[in-house]
C-alpha cells in the first residue's frame, strides 16, 4: 500500500472516527461526549469524500452537526442541571468483553475470506452524480416508494416530536 | 486557481525541485491565496462599517489613526492582542478555546466555493450550494459550545436563544436557496452563475431573493434580529467570558459573515461577475463580483443601523407563521411552473446554454407569479393591519372613557 | 489504494464502540449517542460496498440510496428519541431507562 493522499486521507479519517467514538463512549461529561460524536461523526463524512460521495458527506455534515448535534446538546441541558451532567457507567467490564468479543468475531469475517476474495481496487470509474441519485430517488423503477415513505416518517416524527414535547401548560 | 497552482508546480519542478514537493508548494499557495482574500477583506469590511454606521448616525466614526483613519482596524488589533487572555477557572478549556476558531473557521471555509472570475476558484464542488449550507452550521454548533464552555449562565441562556433562531431562520435560507438550484439544474456554484447569462434570477424571483436576504441578515445576527448580542438590553450573549483576541476573532468571523453574504447572495441570484465586457479579463469579472457583492453589503449595513430590534418571540412568529410558508409556496409555485413550461417547450431544458430570448418567456411568467403572491401577501398584511388599527382605536377609546370618567 | 477490508474493518470497529456505549451508559442520551455510532458504521459498510462493487450504470444506487436513507432516519429517531427523553425526565426526574418502569406489572 503506497503512500498518497487518499491513504493518508484514510488513516486521518480513521483516527478522527475511531477516536472520536472512544471519546463518546469514555468521557463522563455528556456535552464532550456530544462534541467527540461531532468529530466522529466527521470522520465518517470523510470516508465518504475518499469513496466518491461527496454528496452523502455534506449531508452528512449538515444532517448531523446542523441538526442532531444542536438536539442533544439541548437535551442534555435541559435533562441535567448544567454544573452536574456526568454520568455513571454500568457492566462496564461484561459490556467491554461483549463488544472486544463482537468485534473479533466481525474482524474475523472480514479479513477471513470466507465468501470469496473482496475487492481490493475501487470500481474504475462512477459515472453517478447528484443528478443521478437525484433521478433515481424519484424514478418508478428507483427508489420512489421508500422515499414517499421517508418524507412520511419525517413528517410523522416531526409532528410526533413537537406534540409529545410539548408543555402540558403552555 | 488551479492554472496558477499548475504554472507554480511546472517553475519548481524546472528549477529543480521534487515534482511532489512543487505540487504541495503550489496547493499550499492556493489554499493560502482563497483564503487570505476574506482575511485581508476584513479589516478593511471593520472600517467601512464603521464609518457607515457613522454616517448614518449622523456621527463621522474613526478618524484619528492614519488618512481617514483607515489604520484604526490596525490599532484595535494592536489593542486586542494586548488585552489580558483571561479563561475563566471552572470553564472547560480545551472547547472554550476551540470555539472562536471554529466559529471563524466556518466563515472562511465557504470561501472555498466562491468563484470570483469563470477561471478563479477554489474548487468547483458538484455540491457547492449544500457544501456552503453544510459549513455555515458548523457556526451554530461553536456558538453553542461557547456558550457552554464558559460555564457562565448568561454565557448558556445567550447561547440558547442564539441557537433557537440560527436554526429556526436556516429553513426558509434552504428553501430560497433551493430556487437558484432548481432553475439552474445544479448546485455548483460556477453553473449556477453561468445559467443567468441570459437573464439573472433575481428577475425571475425577487420573493426567493428577499427570503433569501432577510434569513441571511438573521443568521448573521445583525439588526432587526441581533439577539446575538443586544448589548444595549441583555448581559452580551454566548461570548461574555471572551477577551482579548478570542472575542476578536467571534468579532472577525461576524463582520466577515455579513460580507459574505454579500457575495453570496451576487452570485446566486445577480449573475455574479455576469456585467459588460467580463469577458474581457478577469480583473473586470472580478470587478464585477465585487461590486455587486459590495452594494447588498451595504445594503444590509443600512438595514442594521436604521431598523429597530425585535424581541424574540416576534422573530419566531415571523420566521415559523410568514418566512416558512412563503418560501415553501414560492419554491412549489415556481417549480410547477417551470416544469409545465418545460413540458410545454416554452422554457429552455438546460439553463446554462439559454440565451437572453430564450428565457424571456420563463422570466415573465415567474416574475408575474411572484408579483402575485407578493400582491397577495400585501393584501393579507393590510387585512391584518387594519384589525390591528380597529382593535388599537378601541382601546384608546376605553382608555380615554376611562380617564375622563376618573376625572368627573 | 485502500482494500475494501480496511473500510469495513473501521466500520466494525465503531460498530463496536457504539455497542460498548449502549451496553455500559445509563443515561438514556449517552445510549442514543451509541446508536447513532452503529447508525455510521453500517454507513461506512454501505458507502464502501457499493464504492467498490462494479458500478457500471447510473442506476445501481443500492448502497448509496440506502446510505441517504439511513440519514433521514437518524434524523427522525433523534428527533423522537429525544422528544421522549425529556418528556420522560419532566414527568419522572430520571433519564435512566430502567426507571421509567410505570407500566411493570
Amino acid at each position: 500500500m503506497e503512500l498518497n493522499a487518499v491513504t493518508i486521507g484514510f488513516f486521518v479519517f480513521s483516527i478522527l472516527t475511531l477516536g472520536g467514538g472512544i471519546g463518546v463512549v469514555t468521557t463522563r461529561n455528556l456535552f464532550q461526549g456530544t462534541i467527540w460524536l461531532m468529530v466522529s461523526l466527521f470522520g465518517v463524512a470523510g470516508y465518504f469524500v475518499l469513496l466518491s460521495a461527496p454528496f452523502l458527506a455534506a449531508v452528512q455534515v449538515l444532517v448531523y452537526i446542523g441538526a442532531i448535534a444542536i438536539l442533544i446538546t439541548f437535551a442534555v441541558m435541559l435533562t441535567r442541571s448544567v454544573t452536574r451532567i456526568n454520568e455513571r457507567y454500568i457492566r462496564t467490564i461484561p459490556s467491554f468483553v461483549a463488544s472486544l468479543a463482537l468485534f473479533l468475531v466481525l474482524l474475523f469475517g472480514i479479513t477471513v475470506p470466507i465468501f470469496g476474495d473482496y475487492p481490493t481496487e475501487m470500481a474504475p470509474t462512477v459515472v453517478m452524480t447528484t443528478r443521478d441519485l437525484g433521478v433515481a430517488l424519484v424514478d418508478g423503477n428507483g427508489y420512489v416508494v421508500p422515499f414517499l415513505l421517508a418524507s412520511v416518517l419525517l413528517t410523522a416524527a416531526m409532528i410526533g416530536a413537537i406534540f409529545i414535547a410539548r408543555d402540558e401548560e403552555s | 486557481m488551479d492554472e496558477l497552482c499548475t504554472g507554480l508546480c511546472k517553475l519548481m519542478v524546472e528549477s529543480g525541485a521534487d515534482a511532489g514537493l512543487a505540487q504541495f508548494a503550489s496547493l499550499l499557495v492556493g489554499v493560502l491565496l482563497v483564503s487570505g482574500v476574506p482575511l485581508l477583506t476584513v479589516i478593511i469590511l471593520i472600517w467601512v462599517e464603521r464609518k457607515v454606521a457613522a454616517r448614518i448616525q449622523d456621527r463621522i466614526g474613526p478618524n484619528r489613526v492614519g488618512p481617514l483613519g483607515l489604520m484604526q482596524t490596525f490599532a484595535d488589533l494592536l489593542k486586542l492582542l494586548g488585552k489580558e487572555d483571561i479563561t475563566p477557572t471552572s470553564a472547560d478549556r480545551v472547547l472554550y478555546n476551540a470555539a472562536p476558531l471554529v466559529s471563524f473557521a466556518s466563515v472562511v471555509l465557504i470561501w472555498v466555493v466562491v468563484p470570483f472570475t469563470p477561471f478563479h476558484f477554489g474548487v468547483d464542488l458538484e455540491i457547492g450550494a449544500l457544501y456552503f449550507v453544510a459549513i455555515a452550521s458548523l457556526g451554530t454548533l461553536a456558538i453553542m459550545t461557547a456558550g457552554w464552555a464558559s460555564n457562565n449562565k448568561y454565557a448558556l441562556l445567550g447561547a440558547f436563544r442564539v441557537v433557537a433562531l440560527l436554526v429556526s431562520y436556516e429553513v426558509p435560507l434552504v428553501f430560497a436557496l433551493l430556487v437558484p438550484v432548481m432553475l439552474a439544474g445544479s448546485m455548483s456554484m460556477l453553473d449556477i452563475v453561468n445559467a443567468q447569462a441570459g437573464m439573472w434570477f433575481v428577475v425571475l424571483s425577487p420573493l426567493a431573493f428577499a427570503i433569501f436576504y432577510i434569513s441571511s441578515q438573521a443568521e448573521t445576527g445583525r439588526a432587526p434580529f441581533d439577539l446575538i448580542e443586544a448589548e444595549s438590553e441583555l448581559v452580551a450573549g454566548f461570548n461574555i467570558e471572551y477577551s482579548g483576541m478570542k472575542f476578536g476573532m467571534f468579532f472577525a468571523a461576524e463582520f466577515l459573515h455579513v460580507f459574505t453574504n454579500g457575495i453570496l447572495m451576487a452570485l446566486l441570484f445577480f449573475g455574479g461577475w455576469m456585467g459588460p465586457l467580463y469577458y474581457e479579463s478577469p480583473l473586470i469579472a472580478f470587478a464585477w463580483l465585487g461590486l455587486k457583492g459590495t452594494i447588498i453589503y451595504l445594503t444590509t449595513l443600512w438595514l442594521r443601523n436604521t431598523v429597530p430590534r425585535l424581541r424574540i418571540d416576534q422573530i419566531m412568529a415571523f420566521n415559523w407563521k410568514f418566512l416558512v410558508p412563503l418560501s415553501i409556496a414560492n419554491l412549489i409555485l415556481l417549480s410547477a411552473a417551470l416544469k409545465i413550461m418545460q413540458e410545454l417547450g416554452i422554457a429552455p431544458r438546460d439553463m446554462l446554454s439559454a440565451s437572453f430570448v430564450d428565457v424571456l418567456p420563463t422570466t415573465v411568467v415567474m416574475l408575474l407569479i411572484n408579483l402575485a403572491m407578493v400582491a397577495y401577501l400585501l393584501g393579507i398584511l393590510r387585512k391584518r393591519g387594519r384589525e390591528a388599527r380597529r382593535e388599537a382605536g378601541a382601546n384608546q377609546g376605553m382608555l380615554a372613557r376611562a380617564a375622563s370618567g376618573a376625572g368627573d | 489504494m485502500v482494500p475494501l477490508w480496511m473500510y469495513l474493518a473501521v466500520a466494525a470497529a465503531l460498530f463496536c464502540i457504539g455497542v460498548f456505549g449502549v451496553l455500559s451508559r445509563r443515561n438514556a442520551v449517552a445510549i442514543l449517542m451509541g446508536v447513532e455510532l452503529m447508525l455510521n458504521a453500517v454507513n461506512i459498510n454501505l458507502v464502501a460496498f457499493w464504492r467498490y462493487s462494479e458500478t457500471g450504470t447510473p442506476l445501481l444506487l443500492s448502497g448509496y440510496a440506502f446510505t441517504a436513507f439511513v440519514l433521514i432516519i437518524a434524523a427522525a429517531e433523534a428527533a423522537v428519541g429525544l422528544a421522549i427523553i425529556i418528556t420522560v425526565y419532566r414527568n419522572r426526574r430520571s433519564v435512566i431507562p430502567e426507571e421509567a418502569d410505570t407500566l411493570k406489572g
